[in-house]
């Protein structure tokens, strides 16, 4: 035991930085460095991995445009949840420690190529990218922004769906975000969504999916339902490509698939046909 | 005494007493809900409606069998009806996929809402499945999407909507056809983001947790009035409604009466504006 101990320290002690990322898709080896540059994306097989969300904020406003909103919103726990591992107020706390966000979205305005827009940008480090009461309300309060202002609405999506330690709270924070999105619609003011691995559950069963325009990037996963459940459900292995963005712009769920590199001058050139 | 139960006693502390296959008060709750011989949605129809006049179809695919609607009366007020129809046997079941809608059951949903309101009368949903049907074909045909267009659209149908939980409330499949001015509860149903065996599963790394699970999860009509989620509680007879159907009947008809006659008095604007805001100031936050 001892021994074991001691091995351990001695890793901790020399705190080495990992040089290599394993691409998840063609399992090769790409040096961090590379990676990054690259913008997350490997750059043998085009697999998109996760951006954090300052990056991505970084690569679609224009320089010095941008300025974060409703930074100061953060989660409650209101049911007192508690499971195996702890209380949900010490989980969101450590995520909140570990990210340095209060939230799993971040919200924004800006200048994308000189089109102002607002933007929420969810990030699936904190909580798995999960919708809260206060992710809901800062997606909402974006939203009303858009509304106000008469700008476009763009959200990128990155979630495992709806907080289950809100309970029903969560899922009512579907019908929530939906209410600002209807409101947007009778005003004809755009709405991009921008799904990005993965989006499952109650955000792509409710705001991701009610873009006036859907966007995935490449290699995401897409649905609703989980694939364990789905298997468990029928009994049987599900194809490789089941719930891939490449699989819903083929049953005719998104509009296309945009690489991470290309999608700030595809927004502003759609957005550029908004003519009101 | 071994190790094992040591850190077993450790654990329950931390998790407030979860234990596997333990009962809790919410959990006996589910059991009710999901009781073989509970009301479902043809029992309300011969108690509680007249002239029921189902329509089938979504336009676009085929009719979902597990999402029934149409137009019926209640005591001479007309209205539409629609809610997740699961059978009494296994036969029936099969037949309605366990009250588990399709998205042609959600379209067909949407459509019929839309026909409500061109014919300018209220809409009762009575909400009753396990969730939306977790399967390729329902993945295929965008689940999630006809979810998100129903739980959109119902913010803008411009006739009152009442939504009523009659046994298993089971999120996003329950919510596509949830978003009313009002929403009730029968005080032995059950309304909740994930089932407490899914919860369960994933939190507690074991479904033989479902009963704490359901617990912590506050899916109980008792819990949600207290947090704000639901408008109001309908009564079962005790033990629940299996247990006398005319009495469970009578109650649900007398609510659903009372909350008709205060929304059709809100003007058109001031009813969508109301339900706007019900749903803007569900949840709390922090605000620094």
């Amino acid at each position: 035991m001892g021994w074991f101990g001691q091995k351990n320290k001695l890793k901790q002690d020399v705190n080495v930085k990992p040089l290599w990322v394993n691409c998840k898709n063609c399992k090769s080896h790409i040096y961090e460095s590379e990676w990054i540059e690259n913008l997350y994306v490997c750059p043998n097989c085009n697999y998109h991995g996760n951006i954090p969300s300052q990056k991505r904020i970084k690569l679609l406003f224009d320089k010095g445009s941008y300025k974060e909103m409703f930074s100061g919103i953060g989660p409650v726990d209101t049911l007192n949840f508690v499971d195996l591992k702890g209380s949900y107020k010490d989980k969101f706390e450590a995520n909140k420690k570990k990210t340095g966000f209060s939230e799993a979205v971040i919200t924004g305005r800006g200048k994308v190529n000189g089109i102002s827009i607002v933007a929420a940008v969810m990030d699936f480090r904190f909580l798995g990218g999960s919708l809260g009461s206060a992710t809901g309300e800062k997606i909402l309060r974006a939203t009303n922004y858009a509304y106000e202002k008469n700008i476009p609405l763009i959200i990128f999506s990155e979630s495992g769906g709806a907080r289950m330690q809100e309970g029903v709270l969560s899922l009512m924070q579907m019908a929530k975000t939906c209410n600002g999105i209807a409101k947007l619609n009778k005003k004809n003011i755009p709405y991009i969504s921008v799904l990005a691995n993965p989006t499952t559950g109650g955000v792509t069963a409710s705001y991701a999916m009610m873009g006036d325009i859907n966007i995935a990037e490449p290699f995401s996963v897409i649905g609703f339902a989980g694939r364990r459940v789905i298997e468990q459900t029928i009994g049987e292995k599900l194809p490789d490509d089941f719930q891939t963005a490449e699989y819903l712009l083929k049953h005719g769920f998104v509009d296309s698939i945009v690489n991470r590199k290309d999608m700030k001058n595809y927004l502003s050139n759609v957005l550029s046909f908004y003519n009101r | 005494m071994s190790k094992d139960s040591i850190t077993l006693t450790d654990k329950e502390k931390k998790t407030g007493n979860s234990s596997a296959n333990k009962s809790t008060k919410a959990w006996e709750v589910v059991k009710i809900s999901r009781h073989p011989n509970r009301p479902v949605f043809k029992d309300y129809i011969e108690l509680i409606f007249d002239n029921f006049i189902e329509f089938h179809g979504d336009r676009c695919y085929a009719d979902d069998p597990a999402i029934s609607g149409g137009f019926a009366e209640i005591d001479g007020k007309k209205i539409m009806l629609i809610g997740h129809y699961k059978g009494k046997n296994t036969t029936e079941n099969i037949e309605r996929n366990f009250g588990m809608a399709k998205p042609e059951g959600y379209r067909k949903a949407l459509r019929l809402m839309r026909l409500a309101e061109r014919f300018n009368v209220p809409i009762v949903t009575l909400i009753d499945t396990p969730g939306a049907f977790p399967g390729i074909e329902a993945e295929e045909r965008g689940q999630a999407e006809s979810i998100a267009k129903n739980i959109t659209e119902m913010a803008k149908i411009e006739v009152p909507i009442i939504s009523l939980v009659i046994g298993e409330g089971g999120s996003g499949g329950a919510l596509g056809i949830g978003v009313g001015d009002k929403i009730l509860m029968l005080s032995n149903s059950i309304y909740s983001v994930i089932s407490p065996e899914g919860c369960a599963s994933i939190l507690w790394r074991d479904s033989k947790y479902a009963a704490d699970a359901a617990e912590a999860l506050n899916i109980t009509a008792d819990a949600l009035i207290k947090i704000g989620v639901i408008d109001e509680i309908i009564k079962e007879p005790p033990e629940g409604a299996h247990n006398d159907y005319k009495k469970t009947a009578e109650n649900v008809k007398k609510a659903l009466l009372k909350n008709l006659k205060v929304l059709n008095k809100m003007s058109e604007g001031k009813l969508l504006k109301h339900r706007s805001e019900k749903y803007s100031n569900i949840g709390k936050y922090s605000l620094k």
